[in-house]
């Protein structure tokens, strides 16, 4: 069978003890920032991108992968033992969870995370190898057309799952795509305000751009709120293995959690932190069992499902981009941008050019959650400790990580300069409530897009009828044009307001 | 006219700017036409979207009503200005400013300005907390950038190494 040789030869390439390291790495990496509230994936995924220069690509990507999916296990820890999201992914996690160490049970919580975390994982990679083929073949039918459609499709989806306003995301989605245009335009040559800066002629680093707002920019408007004390459970975490009843309640919670958490991930937009909104509306819609915690004072299922979910998207949020060469989220959106600079492009060829990293990759994901149970349940201690450095000492280390690391990616002060702006930028943003995640995205697919439409118009003369009246891009219109409706419609607008106002 | 939602009204207009900017310069290069798509054209489209999309957006803020008005608040002047600045300072401090006739001084150097003037920028400030911290990343930062990595960067001021 095909599928058991393709994870055989990406279990060869991710057993060699180079790969096992760099997988463990990004994963103690990925738990860490996870752990450390006020730093999130993206942020740590462009800090490291410079590093990884000098590595093999199938480490680089390993390694940053296993950031991210590292980050989804270490957030529940703080969730659950701080009361404070150490992940976006995990903030309906904190509602139970905390409750849960409240009483005393803090073991069976993070026992129920990690082992739900790792169950969803393992059959998100499943469901990664065994679609990726398929859907890559699908990618081969597909022209210029057809790739703007899917773009157009993508970021619709993005802006339709984002949280807030809906015409605040398309702004930023539109703000991104501008962004992206800046420098040479690759079929005539010439330098798109760029302002006679020679650093701008190749396009503001995307690098730059994800840190200064994700980084600088959250930095600042966390240490422009008032400083406050939150009870932590630093003492030993007892009994960790949940007893026979917990585990009678989990399990349908993880399995639920674990396929709504792999279908909203392949989504554009999808992936970790909407997964586990989905996955805890759900089982709050489920009726309780009879002498069972009600959800809000503890309930196991309230931190089995969303943690399971987010996991699980979190997985197979990556079959767009190695499938398609599209990112669903900003994460995969720096993925992207690791692979061009590995000299890897993104999109469906990858499987057939580079069978090793492709299969590598997804093969060492399993291996990665594997790691990831022992390093987050046998080990909590050692994150716990982590949970008592005071955010004094973490901010100053964090700028310094970004200036230098902004500064390796081209050698030149010009970078630092242009992280600084955006960290002004992304506090701009953080003031007026604008979500900055569509921007990455929208930035990484500008470039992409233009060329897909200066392709598709070239192709059709000039006649923009092209996109509806090919039948595989007209369907992918229509569905971004569903999804926009069905968001509209004034039922499904107030739900939507309010799931992601209440939690 | 009452502005119902400051924190629309102002993303309003900061996106109508920025899309009227972008579409303004757009037009300097050559747009061409749909099937001859010159380097102006995608942005051109762009803008005006942004432009109308921002145009809604302040139309919106000034008649849909919100609960508490979606003030903007305060702006944290003092944690922008150590935190920028400490990367500024960190910046000049290791390239140097030929221009300004500014002398590379090297990582360490701005190790310890970067901790120092982005520590000023949190909650409490300890003189010794924060050297030790600058101090520790300084080694640190050596260990593994220059020594482990071997990323190419001036380490100590050009005046003593050359």
């Amino acid at each position: 069978m095909d599928l058991i040789s393709n994870l055989s030869l990406g279990f060869s390439v991710a057993f060699t003890p180079i790969n096992l390291l760099y997988c463990l790495l990004g994963c103690i990496l990925g738990t860490l920032i996870g752990v450390l509230p006020g730093i999130g994936p993206v942020a740590t995924i462009a800090m490291l991108l410079p590093a990884t220069y000098a590595l093999p690509p199938v480490s680089a990507l390993i390694m940053l992968a296993g950031i991210y999916y590292g980050a989804q296990y270490g957030g529940s820890t703080t969730a659950i033992l701080v009361n404070l999201p150490g992940e976006s992914s995990s903030v309906v996690t904190v509602i139970d969870g905390y409750q849960m160490a409240r009483k005393g049970r803090a073991g069976p919580a993070l026992a129920a995370a990690g082992l739900g975390s790792f169950f969803a994982g393992s059959v998100g990679t499943l469901i990664l190898a065994a679609f990726a083929p398929p859907l890559t073949e699908v990618a081969f039918k597909f022209g210029p057309a057809e790739y703007f459609s899917l773009m157009i499709l993508g970021l619709i989806g993005a802006v339709v799952l984002a949280s807030g306003s809906l015409l605040k995301a398309i702004a930023m989605i539109v703000l991104g795509l501008l962004l992206g245009l800046v420098g040479t335009d690759v079929n005539s040559g010439v330098a798109r305000f760029s302002f006679d800066i020679p650093e701008l002629t190749d396009g503001i680093g995307f690098v730059a751009i994800a840190m200064g707002v994700f980084g600088y920019g959250e930095i600042i408007a966390n240490l422009a709120q008032p400083e406050d004390q939150r009870e932590v459970f630093t003492g030993k975490v007892e009994g960790l293995f949940p007893t026979k009843e917990d585990f009678k309640r989990m399990l349908p919670a993880v399995l639920r959690g674990t396929a709504l958490g792999a279908s909203l991930g392949i989504l554009p937009g999808g992936g970790a932190l909407l997964a586990a909104f989905a996955a805890y509306t759900i089982e709050k819609k489920t009726k309780l069992h009879p002498g069972e915690v009600p959800f809000g004072k503890g309930n196991i299922r309230g931190v089995a499902a969303p943690e399971s979910a987010n996991n699980a998207g979190a997985q197979t949020s990556f079959i767009p981009l190695l499938t398609l060469g599209i990112p669903p989220n900003a994460v995969m959106a720096l993925m992207v941008g690791a692979m061009t600079i590995h000299n890897i492009q993104p999109g469906p060829q990858v499987m057939t050019s580079n069978p090793e990293l492709f299969w590598g990759l997804i093969a060492s994901m399993w291996l990665g959650n594997a790691m990831l149970v022992i390093l987050n349940l046998p080990l909590i201690g050692m994150w716990i400790k982590l949970l008592t450095v005071p955010y004094k000492y973490l901010f100053p280390s964090i700028v310094l990580f970004c200036a230098i690391g902004v500064y390796s990616t081209n050698n030149n002060t010009f970078d630092i300069w242009m992280v600084g702006i955006f960290g002004f930028v992304g506090y701009l943003f953080y003031k007026l409530g604008c979500e900055p995640a569509p921007l990455l995205l929208g930035f990484i697919l500008g470039p992409m897009m233009e060329e897909n439409l200066r392709r598709a118009l070239l192709l059709s003369r000039g006649d923009w009828s092209v996109f509806v009246t090919r039948p595989l891009s007209a369907g992918l219109l229509a569905a971004a044009a569903l999804l926009l409706i069905i968001v509209l419609l004034p039922a499904v607008k107030n739900k939507r307001e309010e799931a992601f106002v209440e939690e | 006219m009452k502005i119902k939602s400051q924190k629309d009204f102002f993303s309003g207009l900061m996106f109508m700017g920025v899309g009227v900017a972008f579409a303004w310069g757009a037009t300097n290069y050559t747009v061409g036409t749909g099937a001859r798509m010159g380097p102006g054209y995608f942005p051109l489209m762009l803008g005006i979207v942004m432009t109308v999309i921002g145009a809604l957006m302040t139309f919106f803020a000034l008649t849909v009503e919100t609960v508490d008005g979606a003030k903007i608040g305060k702006w944290a002047w003092r944690q922008v200005g150590y935190i920028l600045g400490a990367n500024f300072a960190f910046g000049v401090l290791l390239g140097g400013l030929p221009s300004l006739g500014i002398p590379a001084m090297g990582l360490i150097v701005g190790i310890y300005a970067l901790v120092l003037i982005s520590s000023l920028a949190g909650h409490s400030f300890n003189l010794k907390q924060v050297l030790i911290l600058a101090t520790v990343l300084a080694i640190g930062s050596y260990l593994a950038f220059i020594w482990a990595l071997k990323l190419q960067m001036q380490v100590w001021p050009t005046f003593i190494t050359g």
